[in-house]
């Protein structure tokens, strides 16, 4: 069990231990590279900035003004008629759009229903298991000076909603006839 | 559409709260998220400095265009319009590698390093690529083996056993990157596939 999580955290020292060995097998000047690749360090991620303030404002304002949970409130009745808890919707709603504030609401549900709960368990999985679209969109396409999204932002809040879907599908499925 | 999300976003968050008495949080969220987004690139500087660096070793040792080689099938099936071996698919294979474990902070520079390289051979600079939708559908919807954060989360929330939501999520982003392939690939079908 602890394994997975060792694994994990070796990847990344695995891979530069990797990349070091090759750059001494082809005999790569290591340093050197490192340092001309790296410049473009700086100037890449200061360029994201006028993207991500502007989106994180946004975001900022919808949820501050209370706006965000008022939509929550009315909505939620619907997932009851779904037979599915109406405490994940906002989860639901805000995964897409920051991940901040998803994973916060994550912690709330595991932290009031406790751990083992279907509920808390159920938000751990479309949390694990999904990725806030909007943020992706900023800061890939603000990297490269991309305005026109085009098809980018339907098709990848719609895979959003069929991965949270499926996310809910296969946690009841695992939890009643897997795990035990 | 961006454009009218975005003001759509601000507008009705402000009109809000005008009504519902939110008015000190809205000007209180507006700098405080100002601030975040400067942490956040600070936060970029320091990773996409260190990874860039080291993608630059990999570049020049020779490791890159291997691992371009050796995923050459995979990559050709999901960016048809892709150049045969060309750099971006290096990235794109570290990028996806970097999401299946978890690791999305290191995932980032990857794939802002793939998106360059697509830009490159992207026609309309102004437009995003067929290639570009792809690789966003990749990230939005990628297999993630082993969710780092919600792991840790959990731990200290003292779950019995922390990794029992792993294999449940795992198959969820099967299905789910599954499903984004499909949708980028029925809607390039349906918006630009007529034109051609």
């Amino acid at each position: 069990m602890i394994d997975v999580v060792l694994i994990s955290k070796l990847i990344l020292p695995l891979l530069i231990l990797t990349i070091l060995i090759s750059a001494l097998v082809t005999r790569t000047d290591a340093y050197d590279a490192f340092v001309s690749g790296g410049k473009e360090g700086l100037q890449m991620a200061a360029s994201l900035l006028p993207f991500l303030v502007g989106m994180m404002a946004a975001i900022s304002v919808l949820r501050s003004s209370g706006l965000l949970m008022w939509i929550t409130n009315i909505v939620s009745p619907l997932f009851l008629y779904f037979n599915v808890p109406a405490e994940l919707f906002p989860l639901f709603l805000t995964r897409p759009i920051s991940g901040t504030a998803a994973l916060s609401i994550t912690a709330d549900l595991t932290h009031t229903f406790g751990p083992e709960h279907l509920i808390a368990r159920l938000a751990a999985v479309i949390q694990g298991s999904t990725d806030t679209t909007l943020y992706i969109l900023t800061v890939y396409f603000g990297a490269v000076g991309i305005k026109k999204m085009g098809r980018a932002l339907v098709v990848g809040l719609l895979a959003d909603l069929t991965g949270m879907i499926i996310a809910v599908v296969i946690t009841v499925w695992y939890f009643q006839n897997i795990w035990s | 559409m961006v454009n009218l999300i975005w003001i759509f976003m601000l507008l009705s968050g402000i009109i809000f709260s005008m009504f519902n008495g939110t008015i000190d949080e809205v000007n209180k969220g507006l700098f405080d998220s100002a601030g975040q987004a400067v942490e956040l690139v600070i936060g970029f500087a320091a990773i996409f400095t260190l990874w860039l660096g080291m993608m630059e070793i990999a570049n020049r040792a020779g490791l890159l265009s291997l691992v371009t080689k050796l995923f050459y099938p995979i990559i050709r099936k999901l960016f048809p319009d892709l150049p045969k071996n060309h750099p971006a698919s290096g990235y794109i294979m570290t990028n996806i590698s970097a999401n299946f474990f978890g690791l999305g902070n290191a995932a980032t520079p990857f794939g802002v390093k793939a998106m360059k390289e697509l830009q490159q051979i992207n026609t309309k600079p102004e437009q995003a690529s067929r290639s570009m939708v792809t690789f966003l559908c990749l990230n939005t919807a990628a297999i993630t083996f082993f969710p780092a954060t919600i792991v840790s989360m959990r731990l200290s929330e003292g779950a019995v056993d922390p990794l029992d939501i792993v294999v449940p999520a795992f198959i969820a982003t099967i299905f789910s990157c599954s499903a984004a392939i499909l949708y980028d690939r029925i809607s390039w079908k349906l918006v630009e596939g007529k034109s051609k």
